[in-house]
């Protein structure tokens, strides 16, 4: 057990794995990175943002496979590999690039199981960075889990520090299943206690990392940090508040979140993916249907404006859910008063 | 004069940035350069750019040297006026260093650690925490099946006050390697004497409990003079009967809900069951091979959902001090195991309190604890 940031992390989990199932391949673009070529260098960097780093010296040009710039190419490569032996572990770089390579993933390795009469297997993971606060602008920045949530046959993890990332990303090279796997950029050099054994967290369990009685906050990946920190303050106030890290957006963890709604009767959703059709309207839905009677406020949802994620640094902050307007939206539940129809 | 000398510092050219290489300086040394010029070349873990120069001056020292590795803020080069004296420059880049190593935590190393220490003994790397020092002999405490140090936290510094106590964590259990071997008293009693060994201890009082309370008395009886005195807190061996729905449910559960209800065991307040123990022990049970001890653990010692080891005849044949503590509402053990022990043996049975005394009862636990191995053979003859 020692502070990892959530780069050494994933790094550890990968690496793990790769050394208990020789099955276990990485490619994508630059997950190698910058060796060969006519400069000779030798010393690769490990993807863009060096997460990878380390795993081709260990493991060599077999298992750790840099592709060339089509992603339509590789993940279907990725997708047949799956279903024909291999557990391979395809990063997409940013996932705003999924335009290129939906086909592959939308129709083909989510519906194998399906298609196949419950015959096939696809131990498929796709990592991607995602999320704005990165200065990254619009076409990489986007937080795209609604998207891949939308899609039956598929499992999505957004992991909300390094402890967690380390167990979800071993989860979802074990299972059998394809699994988006969506890490927010901002959060590589954030550090937590993890520990150096491998260690599986299970996909669809919801976890609490603080319980209160007067508001639920739902929130996911990095959020859930901003959660904390605001439920933090709102405590000082005498304002209480549970927040579930929901772990995963498919399968979701809907269970806990009617358990926690109905124990305080008030719910805020941080979710910093588009607001439309994004998980925060999916839980909204879900509490409206399952658990009204419950509820003494309206739901509030603290998401970004319909819009590209914009460049400029103001903009982008404004953009943003952040820990003061997740504390407004709270206040906001706690001050509702229902009034009595005549 | 300080205010005409300019520190050079690694910039932090992203969010990612944490640290950067010196791949190269562009700008000599002893030389007149002028902001925008071209200084330094920065390696970081993405990228390599040139770090132009924030200021006009001359640059009178190039602090680090190529190919050198350095902190975001850490001092890479100094710019002054050609008149400013050489000793007012290193006087300032000494400064500089000292209080650069002093805010960003790097000179922390005279603070003592009490925190676990990773410790190997033959095949085994047990996590030790070892608190506590004085003339007294140590004491040893040795958890049950599915725990860990975190069982004393309410205790370990109590117990610890002008004696040195060590906690440790079993094979298969917490933060120790998972290899249990053939999962029985004997291996863990044989580990625990290893350990003794290892941290040099000849002789110690032994605290076990639960199933460490057996292996406590199997280590009695293999190395009888290793131990000074045995406190037994609702210890296996004494019976059969082993709550089974406990065990297995232990073993199973890989979620906090079922796992919540399966800890309500061990206590007899079952309102101190939250979430977050449920979410503690599972910290550990998601480790590889903590499941697989535990199965092993169980099916050693477990054997047809009884106990299979029957230390009554090392209690009765056992020449040293010994007491047992045990909750009356223990519902893994029960407590009218403690019926009918040897003579000389202090019973302390605890009302309304369930399978962990040392949780529960902590206060009046670590009152019975101390009292006893403070003068042990006083209470054997009482």
């Amino acid at each position: 057990m020692s502070r990892k940031s959530f780069r050494q992390a994933i790094n550890e989990a990968l690496r793990q794995e790769m050394r208990r199932d020789p099955t276990v391949v990485l490619m994508g673009e630059d997950v190698a990175g910058g060796r060969g070529g006519s400069a000779g260098v030798t010393d690769a960097w490990g993807g863009v943002l060096g997460v990878t780093k380390g795993l081709l010296e260990e493991f060599g040009d077999t298992r750790v496979l840099d592709t060339p710039i089509t992603e339509a190419s590789y993940i279907g490569a990725a997708a047949g590999a799956a279903v024909t032996g291999l557990r391979p572990v395809a990063e997409l770089m940013f996932v705003d690039f999924v335009g290129s390579c939906l086909d592959q993933i939308m129709n083909q390795a989510a519906k194998f199981r399906y298609m196949f009469g419950g015959k096939a297997r696809t131990p498929l993971v796709i990592r991607a960075m995602y999320g704005a606060g990165f200065n990254a602008a619009a076409q990489h920045s986007q937080a795209l889990y609604p998207l891949f949530t939308h899609i039956p046959g598929l499992k999505v993890v957004v992991p909300s520090s390094a402890y967690e990332a380390k167990g979800l990303l071993i989860s979802a090279i074990r299972d059998d299943d394809p699994v988006i796997f969506l890490e927010n950029k901002v959060m590589y050099d954030d550090e937590d206690e993890v520990p150096d054994e491998a260690y599986t967290i299970p996909l669809g369990e919801a976890n609490l990392t603080r319980e209160g009685d007067d508001v639920t906050i739902v929130a996911f990946g990095r959020m859930v940090g901003l959660a904390n920190q605001a439920a933090d303050r709102l405590e000082k106030k005498g304002i209480s508040c549970t927040v579930i890290d929901p772990r995963t957006t498919s399968p979701l963890d809907r269970e806990t979140i009617l358990e926690c709604v109905a124990d305080t009767g008030r719910l805020v959703i941080v979710d910093e993916s588009s607001p439309r059709c994004n998980m925060a309207t999916d839980i909204a839905a879900l509490v409206a249907e399952e658990a009204f009677d419950t509820l003494r406020a309206p739901i509030r949802r603290v998401v970004p404006p319909h819009t590209p994620v914009p460049f400029a640094t103001v903009l982008e902050t404004l953009y943003l859910p952040s820990v003061e307007k997740i504390e407004a939206a709270v206040t906001a539940t706690m001050n509702h008063r229902v009034v009595e129809k005549v | 004069m300080a205010q005409d000398i300019i520190p050079i510092t690694m910039p932090k050219f992203g969010l990612a940035m944490t640290e950067g290489k010196i791949a190269g300086w562009m700008a000599p040394a002893d030389t007149d350069i002028k902001t925008g010029d071209e200084l330094v070349d920065i390696e970081t873990s993405k990228i390599t750019n040139t770090f132009e120069s924030p200021v006009t001056g001359r640059l009178r020292r190039q602090v680090a040297a190529n190919g050198e590795m350095l902190p975001v803020g850490a001092l890479i080069g100094v710019v002054a006026d050609a008149a400013v004296p050489d000793a007012d420059i290193d006087a300032f880049i000494t400064r500089f260093q000292a209080d650069f190593a002093a805010t960003s935590g790097g000179a922390d190393a005279d603070a003592p650690a009490d925190e676990p220490v990773m410790v190997t003994v033959g095949n085994h790397t047990l996590r030790v925490h070892d608190r506590g020092e004085g003339e007294e002999t140590p004491l040893v405490l040795i958890h049950g099946f599915g725990g860990d140090l975190k069982n004393w936290m309410l205790n370990h510094a109590a117990l610890a006050q002008g004696r040195r106590v060590i906690a440790f964590d079993l094979p298969g259990h917490g933060g120790s390697s998972k290899d249990v071997g053939p999962g029985t008293l004997a291996f863990f009693a044989e580990v625990t004497a290893q350990l003794l060994a290892h941290l040099g201890l000849e002789r110690v009082h032994v605290l076990g409990h639960s199933l460490g309370g057996g292996i406590a008395l199997t280590l009695a009886h293999t190395a009888p003079k290793s131990v000074a005195s045995l406190t037994l807190v609702a210890p296996a061996g004494l019976g059969q009967q082993i709550n089974m729905e406990f065990i297995n449910g232990f073993i199973e559960a890989d979620r906090v809900r079922t796992l919540q209800d399966v800890l309500k065991y061990l206590v007899h307040d079952k309102s101190l069951i939250g979430r977050r123990m449920a979410d503690d022990v599972l910290r550990y049970k998601r480790l590889d091979g903590a499941e697989a001890a535990l199965r092993t653990i169980s099916a050693a010692c477990f054997p047809n959902g009884r106990q299979g080891d029957d230390l009554r005849p090392v209690l009765e044949s056992a020449s040293l001090p010994i007491t047992v503590i045990w909750g009356r509402e223990d519902e893994i053990l029960p407590a009218a195991e403690a019926e009918n022990l040897p003579a000389g043996i202090v019973r302390h049975i605890l009302p309304d309190i369930g399978h962990m005394p040392q949780l529960e009862a902590a206060s009046t636990f670590n009152t019975l604890v101390t009292d006893f191995i403070k003068s042990p053979d006083l209470v054997k003859t009482a």
